[in-house]
């Protein structure tokens, strides 16, 4: 599997949404999103890419579609 | 000497305005003027501080010093190691001053000695630095730039609370002037909101309306049963949560707005909160600068702690472990008295039960009409309101005075 396709199946398994119809689509705004599943979100990251993301690094703009994660995830390869 | 409390009187806008002119011309022409702004917050933080309140400069000053070699040491061994203990005595150490603060009425009637206006705001400010010096992403001190957040005028009795490296980024450049240019404008449309909202309305429920259904409230102790409940008492609950929106959202508006003026960006605190559909959206809208701190550095960070170590097998549980900590250290922070506690204690209970909720509603065909939009929302006021009668402490004069 790529980069595209783990992200979209861990925001499939944190949300129980397919985001791979609309990757720009806000998380955070639709409420699917919230504090705790930014948490398993960023362990998810760690645990399958072995990127570290502390907290204070962790932008919501930055974060905030599909897209917008993949693009970080790569950056932090 | 003369003392004037922050956004109180007609005389503090007058002479706030009158001495940022030099600031705003300067900012206009895409300048801090740096000397002048530091002799213009000095002079506003004598005023606050100065006079009959002289005890308090002391404090702030024995508070400001005590915070800066807490961070400075910490921040020296970030540089070499990274040990969970010492960051955990660091973060203590960090938030000593206002235990002891919060802890001396307890034992005392009088009030504690390095206690000041504003420690509380003052203490979410010093710990985010510990917190990000852990992270790695304030790597160096700079003690100054530190003083200045701290010491930033406009919110330092009540907030909004920002964030180091935002007010950072904001301090050390001048803001473009088309940009400026529209903070000016906001500043305006926040000022006049904010007599409106603070000196108009949150006048009338608070100083005209409140002390009357108070008495009233206190005339029926003996009602149903002698809990107290009577008419009065709801009006009171409606009327002091109107009040509390409206004072504290209109000091808010004072505080960006000349935040604004000094080209500071400081955060916004509220977004319309009893339009909130349920109570975490509530959340994100009241007091946001506050709700956010937590959100960022107790919840999040508690939570992934406990997923990471697995401490719960359900995510579920660790989600409800992190709300009571979240929420019952917000009630602590606002004092320590049985209101405050039951204040937090009651919401995480609320958004516990409204995370169940919508969990359910994932699983389950729930109506979604303008009808049932419009049942959330009241709800939700109606919720929130009843968690205001406890905050405010009425229900202890009801009860037990």
């Amino acid at each position: 599997m790529n980069v595209n396709e783990i992200v979209l199946d861990i925001l499939n398994g944190i949300t129980g949404t397919d985001f791979s119809k609309d990757m720009d689509a806000d998380i955070f705004m639709s409420g699917l999103v919230d504090s705790m599943a930014t948490v398993e979100l960023l362990l998810e990251l760690q645990d399958k890419f072995g990127i570290d993301v502390p907290i204070s690094e962790f932008n919501r703009e930055d974060w905030k579609s599909a897209n917008k994660i993949i693009q970080k995830v790569e950056s932090l390869q | 000497m003369i003392n004037l409390q922050p956004y109180e009187s007609p005389g503090y806008f007058g002479l706030i305005i009158g001495l940022l002119l030099p600031i705003i011309i300067g900012l206009f022409y895409g300048k801090r003027l740096v000397i002048y702004e530091t002799i213009f917050s000095l002079t506003f933080l004598v005023l606050t501080f100065g006079g009959k309140d002289w005890h308090q400069g002391l404090a702030l000053i024995g508070y400001v010093l005590f915070e800066l070699i807490v961070i400075f040491a910490y921040s020296k061994y970030r540089l070499k190691r990274n040990r969970t203990s010492v960051f955990i005595i660091a973060v203590l150490l960090a938030i000593a001053p206002l235990i002891v603060v919060k802890m001396t009425p307890l034992f005392t009637i009088k009030s504690s000695l390095i206690g000041f206006l504003g420690i509380s705001y003052l203490t979410f400010k010093s710990v985010q630095m510990v917190m990000e010096m852990r992270d790695g992403a304030i790597k160096e001190f700079e003690p100054i730039l530190f003083v200045r957040f701290l010491l930033f005028f406009p919110t330092i009795s009540s907030g909004p609370i920002d964030r180091f490296r935002r007010f950072k980024t904001d301090y050390v450049n001048a803001p473009e002037r088309d940009k400026y240019v529209t903070m000016i404008g906001k500043a305006v449309k926040y000022l006049f909101l904010g007599f409106l909202y603070k000196f108009i309305l949150g006048y009338f429920f608070g100083k005209v309306l409140l002390p009357v259904l108070a008495h009233e409230s206190l005339a029926q102790r003996a009602a149903f049963f002698h809990t107290g409940l009577s008419w009065p008492l709801i009006e009171y609950m409606y009327t002091y949560s109107m009040y509390l929106f409206f004072d504290f959202a209109g000091y808010s508006l004072f505080a960006i707005a000349i935040s604004y003026l000094m080209g500071i960006e400081s955060p916004l605190n509220f977004n319309q909160p009893f339009k909130s559909h349920n109570v975490k959206d509530f959340w994100n809208r009241w007091h946001m600068s506050l709700s956010f701190w937590f959100r960022d550095y107790v919840f999040m960070r508690l939570t992934f702690f406990l997923m990471k170590h697995k401490i719960f097998k359900n995510r579920i549980h660790v989600s409800q472990v992190a709300y009571l900590a979240n929420f019952l250290i917000m009630g602590f922070w606002h004092g320590v008295t049985w209101y405050y506690i039951l204040y937090g204690a009651f919401h995480a209970v609320a958004i516990i039960i409204n995370d169940i909720w919508l969990r359910f509603k994932k699983k389950h065909q729930v109506p979604s009409n303008r009808w049932t939009k419009g049942l959330a929302i009241f709800i939700t006021f109606n919720v929130v309101c009843f968690s205001f009668l406890i905050f405010s402490g009425f229900l202890n004069t009801l009860w037990f005075k």
